[in-house]
């Protein structure tokens, strides 16, 4: 039989939603089997690679160890949630630009991580870039570009503000 | 406007471009094989072995069969074909049918409606085992004399089954050369075996028409590969069965052949007639491994006092662990790919892999050559030492040039070595700082090469390595139908930049579609760097036979010889005034007026002749060889051996940049692979001193420790573009090539920091410091002597007499 399953509701990129879900779904099961969000990857399902990272509350979050009834009334966005109807988020269109994203598996995970910074430190330096993306593994890229592509985009948002 | 700078303006090739998914991968857009879903869809789970090895007995799946929403459960008698990626070593089956070879091989598999209920009917699978007695290192395995049953049964009687391959190869006159040397280095080395780990676990889905359909969605690097052994393991007509490749996320080496799971969807997608999905656990891929053998390696190499290499002799020993795997072609990159950029006169490999009990190796980035290597570089470097030469003017020396042949016979084309050695001595500011810096810091450098794909296709044919279909239509789009395997390096993109170069288009016009074998003409696959060289040739060919028909009816409707009209910038043009302009898509349009509905197929196979004529002379050759030079500058902590590398500088002749940004990140990306190796990477399997032998010491990618932003050096990329005769454009490989000088030049750099020699890898605090003490007991702890003669530069050959050895 399959496995009882229990409503959950989340609030992901601004909509709340409802999920019926085995009560041990993690908020990433909840998210990519549940509402077919399938942005947000698995990479270790254990905690270990980011992949998985998604805000919850402004704050970077491993989606894969956060059982999916400890995001009830929190504001959730994932990377489907960056963009705009005007566009891609700038960090998004900056990954693009600097080839920041090569397999593109780490990159929802790194997106999220870059833009909790962003929110907090708006003009970080390299060392500050590196210190928040320290729990994102990327196996592709040695994170060079992704540097680059976070940089970019700060100094497009910065420009933003300015004008 | 002259057509020249209009050309130049509009040209996309050699300029950054966006990637054509990019956008779609930093959206969350991009579907990867876990992202699919089908109505119906079971999920399946492997049931592992817990022995290294061990006979079964017996295996009884009633229990699992009778539970509440099961709906198969299939063992190795459901598929008793052997099958291997090698056509001439299958020696594995998709569940094992008697013998279980390491911990974690497959012996049954269910397919239930959630993971949770497979993994119970997992629970009630009884199998009875009769252990073994197991062997986990190489060197017992090679000296197994029968008395306990071989990991595989001999082929003949009387041989040593635990052997899997043995390439001996001898060139020149070894022996003499290292007789008549002014100096002979001899060295033992061990490069501990290091994994893969791409962020994307493996995945797979199976569906069954019920009528002899069979589709297989699959993160693979090699969906032809496994089209065709999915066809004869099941029994399928090939022609009915179809492999999808969603993107992969990353892969470098670690997806290119078949796995379990891929058998086990479709397997039991047969038995349900539902769909089946199978996603690794991070601990499976681990133990799927097929990941870089450890070598342990002895090197002798002799040069003359003028710092010419005479001879160099190897003996391999490669630890294979339980399943052949891509190990003969392991076994002669070991030494095949060594005979570039130096010329050697002699040259003497013996290697011999072995199977121990054991997740089987296969191939890494850098495959096979990425140890020998190491040693080869260090070797170097002692060499330059005791010669008295700077070692960056003992490689030049030693430079095999361009157009010429090694000593194994392998056809040299272009060769922009000297350039990328000057690059990264120059942008390291080598000469300030080697035996320089105080003790403690210090730098190294070291060379190497890679084959543009590899000359031969897997299984003996003579058809196309790689080919391409493409369309044009009314609107001015482009259609690519390609097989190559998108796995993160960006060969999608580069079919799109070739089709939109020769067509004219803007970028945006141009779609692939790919990743479909129904659909795209056979590409053979992501490996041995193959793909840019192989398929990008195949794109210009396709691309070129329809400009050709566009050029013709352009200039039939304008009254100019077709070869006076341009395509480019989204216009037609014509060259001698080229304000005469016509928007792209009418060209078209004549053009489809003028021949009909129009497509073309290019394709690319490799020239046959660029090999020696011994047996095993085909493996090594490629129609292209990327050369690379690395400058790595450390700090070693001599209290806690704790190594910090600051910075790579990374020097890569890939021909021509197609895409800069793109080379840029293959050169990064795999410096800082061979960095984590260095330093970090250990690939280990418990032996019985270390807790229960045969279990995997770190299965975890926190105990696995790959490095993170805060441990990764800064890299700077040094492109050097020699323009290869034959590469699409100039073009040759980037993605594994600029990997294997990293840990030679980390290697070298801890020498010239503290004057201590690493012979073994990893890199890590425990090792070195352990070198550090012997070295201090033997007083040998201190910064190494300056080469006796100032570096010359740029030497000619007839100054390299001018420099005494002693
Ligand atoms: S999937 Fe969550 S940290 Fe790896
Ligand atoms: S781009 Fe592949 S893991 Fe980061």
């Amino acid at each position: 039989m399959e496995t009882t399953r229990e409503i959950v509701r989340l609030r992901v990129n601004g909509d709340l939603r409802e999920a019926g879900i085995p009560p041990h779904f993690t908020l990433l099961e909840t998210l990519r089997y549940g509402l077919g969000l399938t942005g947000s990857k698995q990479g270790c399902d254990k905690g270990d690679c980011g992949a998985c990272t998604v805000i919850v509350d402004g704050q970077p979050t491993l989606a894969c160890i956060t059982p999916a009834w400890e995001a009830e009334g929190r504001e959730v966005v994932t990377v489907e949630g960056l963009a705009t109807p005007d566009g891609p988020h700038p960090l998004q269109d900056e990954f693009d630009l600097n080839g920041a994203a090569q397999c593109g598996f780490c990159t929802p995970g790194i997106l999220c991580s870059a833009a909790a910074l962003l929110e907090r430190d708006p003009e970080p330096d390299r060392e500050a870039i590196r210190e928040a993306l320290s729990g994102n593994l990327c196996r592709c890229t040695g994170y060079a570009k992704i540097y680059d592509a976070v940089e970019a985009a700060a100094r497009r948002l910065q420009a933003q503000v300015g004008t | 406007m002259k057509s020249d700078k209009y050309l130049n303006d509009t040209r996309l090739i050699g300029k950054p471009q966006r990637k054509i998914e990019g956008l779609a991968k930093s959206t969350g857009r991009s579907v990867y094989t876990d992202d699919l879903t089908f109505p119906g869809m079971l999920h399946g789970k492997i049931l592992r072995s817990p022995h290294a090895h061990a006979r079964i007995v017996s295996i009884d799946t009633s229990r699992a069969a009778a539970l509440e929403a099961v709906h198969g459960v299939i063992t190795g008698g459901d598929m008793p074909v052997t099958d291997g990626i090698v056509p001439c070593t299958p020696d594995e089956n998709p569940l094992c049918l008697d013998r279980v070879r390491y911990i974690g091989d497959g012996v049954a598999a269910v397919a239930a409606v959630d993971e949770d209920t497979a993994l119970a009917a997992l629970e009630l699978i009884d199998v009875e085992y009769e252990e073994l007695p197991a062997f986990f290192d190489p060197h017992d395995a090679a000296d197994a004399d029968g008395s306990t049953p071989y990991i595989h049964d001999p082929k003949k009687e009387g041989r040593n089954g635990n052997v899997t391959k043995v390439v001996h190869l001898e060139f020149g006159e070894v022996d003499e050369g290292l007789e008549s040397a002014d100096v002979v280095v001899e060295g033992d080395y061990f490069f501990e075996g290091t994994t893969h780990a791409p962020i994307e676990p493996h995945c797979a889905i199976g569906q069954w028409d019920g009528a002899g359909g069979l589709t297989v969605w699959s993160a693979t690097q090699v969906p032809h590969y496994l089209h065709r052994e999915l066809a004869r393991v099941l029994g399928l007509e090939q022609a009915r069965v179809r492999v999808l490749q969603p993107l992969v996320g990353g892969a470098f080496g670690g997806k290119s052949e078949p796995f379990d799971l891929e058998f086990c969807v479709a397997k039991l997608a047969m038995v349900t007639g539902r769909p089946v999905k199978i996603l690794y656990t991070r601990e499976e891929v681990f133990y799927a491994h097929r990941g870089r053998h450890p070598f342990h390696m002895r090197y002798r190499t002799g040069a003359d006092r003028h710092g010419r290499l005479t001879s160099v002799d190897a003996k391999i020993l490669l630890d294979g662990g339980a399943y052949a795997s891509f190990g003969l072609v392991t076994t002669y990159y070991s030494g095949q790919l060594l005979c570039a950029p130096y010329a050697m006169p002699a040259y003497r490999f013996d290697s011999t892999r072995v199977y121990t009990n054991k997740p089987a190796c296969g191939p890494k980035r850098g495959h096979g050559s990425v140890q020998p290597r190491f040693a080869f570089e260090v070797q170097i470097d002692k060499l330059a030492e005791r010669v008295g030469l700077d070692p960056i003017e003992f490689r030049r020396r030693n430079f095999i040039g361009s157009n010429t042949r090694t000593v194994n016979e392998l056809r040299v084309t272009s060769n922009g070595f000297l350039e990328c050695l000057e690059s990264v001595e120059r942008a390291s500011e080598w000469s300030r700082k080697f035996r320089q810096l105080p003790f403690g810091r210090g730098v190294g450098v070291a060379g190497s090469t890679y084959i543009s794909g590899t000359n031969y296709p897997i299984y003996p044919n003579e058809m196309p390595q790689s080919a391409v279909q493409m369309q044009i239509d009314r609107s001015g789009r482009v259609a690519v139908f390609s097989g190559a395997s998108e796995i993160g390096q960006g060969c999608d993109s580069v079919v799109a930049y070739i089709a939109a170069e020769e067509l004219g288009v803007p970028l945006e016009w141009v779609r692939v579609l790919r990743g479909d074998t129904d659909f795209t003409p056979v590409d053979l696959g992501a490996y041995s760097s193959r793909v840019t060289f192989m398929l990008g040739n195949a794109a210009i060919d396709a691309a070129t036979k329809l400009r050709k028909l566009v050029q013709k009816a352009v200039g039939q409707a304008w009254d100019v010889p077709p070869g006076e009209v341009l395509l480019a910038g989204g216009q037609a043009l014509w060259a001698p005034d080229t304000s005469r302009q016509m928007p792209i898509a009418e060209a078209f349009n004549l053009a489809e007026a003028a021949f009909g509905t129009l497509g073309a197929t290019g394709w690319y196979n490799t020239p046959k002749d660029v090999h020696g004529e011994y047996r095993g002379g085909t493996i090594g050759a490629s129609p292209a060889y990327s050369f690379t030079a690395h400058v790595a500058e450390v700090e070693v902590d001599v209290e806690t051996g704790v190594v910090e590398v600051q910075k790579i500088w990374v020097a890569h002749d890939c021909g021509r940049a197609l895409n800069p940004v793109l080379v840029e990140g293959q050169m990064e990306g795999s410096a800082y692979m061979g960095f984590g190796e260095a330093l970090m990477e250990e690939h280990v399997v418990k032996d019985a001193d270390h807790g229960r032998a045969g279990l995997h010491n770190a299965p975890s990618l926190l105990d696995y420790r790959i490095p993170t932003s805060l441990d990764t050096p800064a890299l700077e990329s040094l492109i050097v573009e020699s323009i290869d005769p034959e590469g699409p454009y100039g073009a040759k490989e980037a993605g594994e090539g600029p990997l294997h000088p990293s840990i030679p030049a980390i290697a070298n750099a801890i020498h010239d920091a503290i004057g201590v020699r690493m012979d073994r890898l990893p890199f890590s605090a425990p090792h070195v410091w352990r070198a550090v003490e012997a070295a201090r007991e033997a007083g040998s702890l201190s910064k190494p002597a300056a080469p006796s003669s100032a570096p010359a530069r740029r030497a000619r050959p007839a100054a390299a007499e001018a420099v005494s050895a002693d």
